[in-house]
């Protein structure tokens, strides 16, 4: 029973990301994206420090501000004349490090594993509960990454139009009166809010790993935006199986085994793919010759 | 005042302060020669990608030797980059997206592996896991002599090559033409950039190797139009970030070393933004309000001689 639970966690976290995930690799905002999954930690803790609580709600909010936070200020060195990539990495490190002072801080009152933050732990889903009325309904962690999931399907699916636009053309979505910005911070706001439903599963920086491994792998695989979508969900879930079979057979972190699984995945499109295949391609050169 | 300056009596803080300086100042300065070639985030894939090849080497070798450890790193290190440089040049991914993939997939195995060490039972394992986020306090002499001497070899390649890699940053294109050997020198950069990363994840970790890359070349770039002058300055603000975030540290009630000395680096960032002359957002503003006086003054000027001559 344990196991089902373990492997659903994962099916829906890697769902959840592998959705979000395909608009940062279309718009080349994947290092953005490690960005935000490096913010979670200051915005938990700060929302921790304000709220007393661990409940999920705080810690969802507080992250997802963060994150929101952190898309702005990057804007804001970019505007100020400092290159994109250096803007980013001076913000996220930055932020990963009030983070890591204040648990240093506040490290005599708070709860919070720093080695749970970066690794994750999704093992211990099964045991944490929710119960309504006495009854038990499931692990925490589901119901979390499910909410976060079903917002990111509700969201994308309602503005599919806007979001296609703005990652292939944002020049044409502004010459049409689509408000650029605002599915940009909308995108971010979806980012942030999985980035922190997965954290405690799979780890603040793993994340990242689930956000652009598997849509970088189905950007190989096909040219439909649909279709990568869909394609991107189901290699998520199947590095979530492998990977928890892996980690059972090597006792070893499941989260990582995930994530490995994930680049074992890519590296087999990339030299397969029948579009895109480094080895398809030599072939084809071979046959013009 | 001298209150203050007691705690540097302390040998143990002396080691920290000499390693956490000279780990500024070696990083500032291959981090301006990344930050011009646009790969300001090269030191964070690499850096995160450093942790299997430390776990390996403790595999292999079975001691927590700091030199088996930056090997291993190093090896890591080095497969990332051509990772990297191999997605971008054969697939349509960009790169940033590669960063990204072989970052998360590298740190995936190295936990894998650091779990399986953990659970190994093998008893020498203990500490592994603080390479995430670095242990300053602990350096010792033998830390200090090797970050010394790496530092100290770093900063002499990046001298006697100074002229190569100026051009390189500039102008790969004209480089290439004259003759220079310019794939050697662009993975010579790489290289370069691991060993930094190598050397400062014992002091700051993982996840923070890369604002020392970064933060102190994108500060300088607001000082000085001038790359001999930036690269100076950038190890100098590598250095101060060193020195006041020790210093803040060894003060502190239970403040880690690491983080502090990045908070330095980016308040050294923020002020600099904001008042550095030319390039700041001070001086910007206090330009566009003179050419705004200065407009406002000659159309008066002219307002005046129009009525002068229609009397």
């Amino acid at each position: 029973m344990s196991t089902f639970w373990i492997i659903l966690t994962g099916a829906l976290v890697a769902s959840t990301c592998g959705i979000v995930g395909c608009f940062l690799v279309l718009r080349k905002m994947a290092m953005i994206g490690d960005a935000i999954s490096h913010s979670v930690l200051p915005g938990i803790v700060i929302a921790f420090l304000i709220s007393g609580s661990r409940g999920s709600l705080f810690m969802l909010l507080g992250a997802a501000v963060l994150g929101l936070i952190t898309v702005f200020l990057i804007q804001l060195f970019h505007q100020s004349g400092v290159q994109s990539d250096a803007s980013i990495g001076v913000v996220f490190t930055a932020l990963f490090a009030v983070g890591v002072v204040l648990v240093s801080i506040y490290t005599k009152h708070i709860d919070l594993d720093l080695d749970c933050v970066l690794y994750g732990e999704i093992a211990y889903v099964p045991w944490n509960t929710i119960h309504v009325a006495g009854i038990d309904i499931g692990p925490k962690a589901v119901w979390g990454v499910g909410l976060a999931l079903l917002l990111s399907i509700v969201v994308i699916s309602v503005f599919y139009k806007q979001f296609k636009l703005c990652s292939f053309d944002p020049a044409m979505a502004a010459a049409v009166g689509i408000p650029v910005a605002l599915f940009h911070y909308l995108l971010m706001g979806l980012v942030s809010v999985s980035t922190v439903a997965s954290f405690e599963s799979v780890g603040a920086i793993l994340v990242v790993g689930m956000l652009v491994v598997p849509p970088a792998t189905a950007y190989l695989l096909t040219d439909k935006l649909g279709r990568m979508i869909a394609y991107s969900v189901v290699i998520g879930c199947c590095s979530s199986i492998i990977g928890y079979y892996v980690a059972y057979l090597l006792d070893a972190s499941i989260a990582g085994s995930m994530i490995s699984v994930a680049g074992v995945l890519f590296l087999i499109a990339l030299f397969f793919s029948p579009t895109q295949g480094v080895l398809f391609r030599k072939f084809k050169q071979r046959q013009l010759i | 005042m001298f209150e203050w300056l007691k705690v540097f009596q302390d040998p143990n803080v002396q080691w920290i302060l000499f390693g956490c300086m000279l780990l500024g100042v070696s990083s500032g300065v291959i981090g301006s020669f990344a930050y011009l070639r646009k790969q300001a985030l090269m030191g964070d894939a690499l850096s995160h990608a450093a942790l299997p090849g430390v776990c390996i080497a403790f595999m292999l070798s079975g001691s927590k030797s700091i030199f088996f450890f930056l090997i291993g790193a190093a090896a890591a290190g080095i497969v990332a980059t051509f990772g990297i440089g191999f997605i971008t040049r054969n697939t349509r991914i960009k790169q940033d997206s590669a960063l990204a993939i072989v970052l998360s997939t590298f740190f995936g195995l190295g936990i894998v592996l650091l779990t399986q060490i953990q659970h190994s039972g093998n008893g020498n394992q203990s500490g592994l896991d603080k390479f995430l986020f670095g242990q300053a306090a602990t350096m010792m002499l033998s830390d200090v002599i090797i970050i010394a001497v790496i530092s100290i070899v770093l900063i002499s390649i990046c001298a006697l090559l100074f002229k190569e890699f100026k051009l390189l940053s500039f102008d790969p294109g004209f480089a290439r033409g004259i003759g220079y050997p310019v794939a050697f020198l662009d993975q010579l950069i790489m290289f370069l950039i691991v060993v930094a990363v190598v050397v400062g994840i014992q002091a700051v970790g993982v996840v923070l190797m890369a604002a020392l890359l970064i933060t102190p070349a994108v500060t300088a770039r607001y000082w000085t139009e001038k790359l001999g002058l930036m690269v100076v300055l950038s190890g100098l603000f590598g250095a101060i970030s060193g020195l006041v975030g020790t210093f803040i540290s060894a003060h502190g009630r239970n403040l880690p070393t690491g983080p502090l000395i990045v908070l330095v680096a980016t308040a050294i960032f923020v002020i600099t933004v904001i008042a550095a002359p030319r390039r700041g957002v001070l001086s910007k503003m206090m330009l566009r309000a003179s050419v705004r006086k200065q407009v406002r003054q000659e159309q008066t000027m002219l307002q005046s001689d129009r009525r002068e001559k229609a009397l």
